[in-house]
């Protein structure tokens, strides 16, 4: 590209990325039973596998971290949990 | 020591939201740890105005009604470590937020930042008063003109009867920001001055944030004006804010632009 056609290049516009970011969020709000649906079922998922993992390890809850990142099509859910270290010990041993 | 400080207006749409990010940024672009706290319940924007509002999973009310410990609620800024997100309940019933349990979460803020900043919803009512409740101090946003002068006004008499500080018999202390300033009006004398508004308002003024497309096209982004565009006329007038709120001593100036022949030609849209 020549030096003109770079210089006036314009970045994507800051409309552009607003639009896209809300129509990703309204779409996760109204999808099942609106926002509040979707985070009863995170809370649901968090739950469930922390009486699995509970079965197995003593969890402490502040060491456990949930996330999410909504997308287009489809969310993370990512749940980080700090497994003691007498356990790990025990499982390299 | 850390802070709880509280952005307020009485008035809606005056720039509290944008205040909280801007602020809340360039503390924490400063080194210190900061937490912005949303306090509008129902009508939660903070989290889009950071650009956090993908990943809130858990809110105030959960973490005050004991369904979320408060680590597992703060949303960690990408872009600044230093800066965390504590979301409002966008669904929940406004009342779910008791006075005991902000006493409890604000306590548990103040051990872990060093700042902890509300944002207020609009309006003088309990929302507005359970986000300054626990306020050591007040940053009044306030535009130029007389219905929002009015407002502050109120916004003012509610911080020195209604706060805990009051009731301790102490003062809460007030900073007023004039936001939305528009240099060109003001110069016509079609707008209130800055003098009319102290004058009228008697308290120190910690800043005039300019009228500005810079604040609009970072909203659009996702970040506050102080991580989008630190460059422009308002981060300035933010970041001399922030300075001024950790305490140094700085003249306040009407920011006016001084754009150069090379600024012009690379400016870009965002
Ligand atoms: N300095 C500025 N220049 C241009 N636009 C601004 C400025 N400050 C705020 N705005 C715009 O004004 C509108 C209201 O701002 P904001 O949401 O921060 O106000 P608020 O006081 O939080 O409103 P509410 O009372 O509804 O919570 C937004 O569209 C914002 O982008
Ligand atoms: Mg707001």
């Amino acid at each position: 590209m020549s030096f003109l056609a770079n210089i006036f290049a314009r970045r994507q516009q800051s409309s552009s990325v607003a639009k896209d970011r809300l129509q990703i969020l309204l779409a996760h709000e109204r999808s099942a039973g609106g926002e509040s649906g979707e985070s009863d079922l995170i809370r649901q998922l968090h739950k469930e596998i922390m009486e699995v993992i509970a079965r197995h390890v003593a969890v402490d809850q502040d060491k456990v971290q949930i996330k999410v990142d909504r997308g287009s099509g489809c969310s993370m859910l990512e749940i980080d949990v700090e497994v003691p270290q007498e356990l790990s010990g025990k499982r390299t041993s | 020591m850390s802070k709880v400080l509280v952005v307020t207006s009485g008035k809606g749409g005056v720039g509290k939201t944008t205040s909280t990010a801007a602020l809340g940024a360039a503390l924490a672009q400063s080194g210190q740890n900061v937490v912005v706290v949303d306090f509008d319940v129902g009508l939660r924007n903070l989290d889009l105005v950071m650009g956090a509002e993908r990943r809130v999973v858990f809110d105030l009310i959960n973490v005050v009604q004991g369904d979320a410990r408060l680590s597992q609620a703060l949303i960690r800024d990408k872009r600044c470590e230093t800066l965390s997100i504590l979301p409002a309940s966008q669904t929940r019933d406004k009342d779910a937020l008791t006075s005991e349990g902000v006493a409890r979460v604000m306590d548990e803020l103040r051990e872990k930042f060093d700042w902890v900043i509300c944002d207020s919803p609009a309006g003088i009512e309990r929302g507005a008063q359970l986000a300054m409740y626990h306020a050591d101090m007040a940053v009044i946003v306030t535009n130029p003109e007389v219905s929002s002068v009015r407002d502050s006004d109120r916004i003012i008499g509610l911080l020195d009867s209604k706060t805990k500080k009051a009731e301790q018999g102490e003062k809460v202390d007030k900073h007023l920001l004039l936001t939305r300033y528009d240099p060109a009006r003001a110069a016509r004398k079609e707008m209130l001055s800055v003098e009319d508004v102290l004058e009228i308002l008697s308290i120190p003024l910690l800043g005039i944030v300019p009228e500005s497309e810079d604040v609009l096209k970072s909203s659009n982004v996702g970040a506050p004006v102080t991580l989008a565009a630190p460059t422009s006329l308002p981060a300035r007038a933010y970041f001399e804010a922030a300075r001024r709120l950790s305490g140094e001593k700085l003249e306040v100036s009407v920011p006016v632009e001084k754009r150069g022949f090379l600024d012009w030609l690379f400016k870009r849209d965002a």
